[in-house]
């Protein structure tokens, strides 16, 4: 049985760590809220946006229109880009280690190969783990601002549809963690390019278009990658906040019965000891008397 | 008799949504739009300007800058760049940034694209500007003589 004193600086160890992990856990609150709120404020525009792309899939869809439209090309997959979409900092439970896995996964599953992936990194995390893994890396973006604009974005964005364009890759996907709840978060999968439009919701409507059809896609598209590149960003950082705030509550918790744990423990330890002193002293006044 | 439904929405927030609404005139790139109800089916991109809705014979203002604008089953859905209902904008904070690009416009030895963000800010500051003040000159002047007859 360890001896008292070592059980009171284990106590006051814990007690220590409970006190980051709790401020930890506020912090990731504060900002946890902020986040949530800046990605339910953009699904509106994103979701308006698809329905509009969705009214025009029929006129988007159309194969003589497609050369027109090169954000739309389809053809077959012999490179592929993969966005991986992590944080920067660790300590928020499976956040990173989830995503990364269901990328990893996705990657396996291509019939392209790991070798014909180029790889974006979003996060440090994310970064680091494809360094060691031995995937080389296109391009990577750490220290992202806690609160993003679309600003931020503009760089990846443009990776993507010049590579896009150019030909050097013939698909795009973005792997990001989907914001659900506080408890709530799953990686998925998202495609960038070539844009699939949705399904057409509505009956084929005859638009008239301002100025013309050409330039309303042309503007369209290229903002509905940008809105979808910003949305998965928002989504995952939303997504590592609240991850890291349940983490840092389920170990503040933790911390609090190893705690409570060890008072018993040492209250136990100090019980044995003094009944061990009274003992020795009574047993010594016997001999004494003798 | 049918009336419009209008949603306005920025990346940031649904800045405006109304229903039962008579007219809207619109910034289209190629000139304003009137779009009562039964109009065509129609997609524009929206240049910055004034975006007027008018229910009930009362007219409220907006602020659009740059966007898309669709148009069917009298439904309007407006995807704005950036949008704010008139009171919301900030009169001072208007005039100090169209000062601002004005004089950097006046300097003009900057590069061509300073010049065209200058372009652009002083144009924003001047839609920000004749909205406010439109709605100030309707405030002095006729009260709220406007009233919705329900």
């Amino acid at each position: 049985m360890p001896t008292p004193r070592e059980i009171r600086r284990r106590i006051s160890s814990i007690k220590n760590t409970s006190q980051i992990t709790r401020a930890m856990e506020m912090v990731a609150a504060s900002k946890m809220r902020r986040a949530q709120q800046a990605v339910t404020a953009s699904r509106p525009y994103s979701e308006r946006l698809r329905l509009m792309i969705g009214d025009l899939a029929a006129m988007a869809a159309g194969a003589e229109e497609q050369a027109e439209f090169p954000l739309l090309e389809r053809r077959e997959i012999k490179r592929s880009q993969v966005m991986l979409i992590t944080a920067d900092r660790g300590l928020a439970g499976a956040f990173n280690s989830n995503v990364i896995r269901h990328g990893l996964q996705f990657m396996r599953e291509r019939e392209e190969g790991f070798e014909n992936i180029d790889m974006v990194a979003i996060g440090r995390k994310g970064r680091d783990f494809m360094t060691r893994f031995g995937q080389p890396l296109v391009a990577d973006f750490t220290n992202m601002p806690d609160r993003l604009s679309i600003d931020d974005v503009r760089p990846m964005i443009q990776i993507a549809s010049e590579d896009f364009i150019a030909g050097k890759v013939d698909a795009v996907y973005a792997v990001y963690t989907q914001f659900i709840n506080t408890l709530r978060q799953e990686p998925r999968v998202l495609q960038i390019l070539p844009i699939e439009p949705p399904e057409d919701t509505g009956e084929a409507r005859d638009y008239i278009f301002e100025p013309d059809p050409t330039t309303v896609l042309n503007a369209l598209l290229p903002r509905y990658i940008e809105v979808q590149i910003y949305q998965t960003l928002l989504e995952s950082v939303a997504s590592e906040h609240s991850a890291r705030m349940v983490a840092m509550r389920n170990a503040t918790d933790n911390a609090k019965e190893i705690q409570d744990e060890l008072t018993m423990t040492y209250n136990k330890a100090r019980q044995a000891q003094i009944t061990a002193e009274v003992s020795e002293i009574a047993a010594g006044a016997v001999a004494q008397q003798r | 008799m049918a009336k419009l439904s209008v949603e306005i929405i920025t990346g940031e927030r649904v800045v405006y949504e109304e229903s039962d609404v008579d007219m809207v005139v619109a910034p289209g790139a190629d000139g304003a739009l009137g779009l009562l109800p039964s109009h065509a089916p129609l997609f524009t991109l929206l240049s910055l300007g004034e975006m007027r809705v008018i229910k009930s014979g009362e007219e409220q203002s907006l602020a659009v800058f740059g966007g898309f604008l669709e148009i069917a089953d009298d439904h309007i859905r407006i995807l704005a760049d950036a949008a704010e209902r008139a009171e919301e904008i900030d009169v001072d904070r208007a005039e100090v940034a169209r000062e601002r690009a004005v004089s950097r416009k006046s300097e003009g030895t900057s590069a061509t694209e300073d010049m065209m963000r200058a372009e652009l800010a002083m144009r924003r500051s001047m839609v920000r500007l004749k909205i406010s003040r439109r709605r100030q000159g309707r405030q002095g002047g006729g009260g709220s003589s406007a009233q919705s007859p329900n």
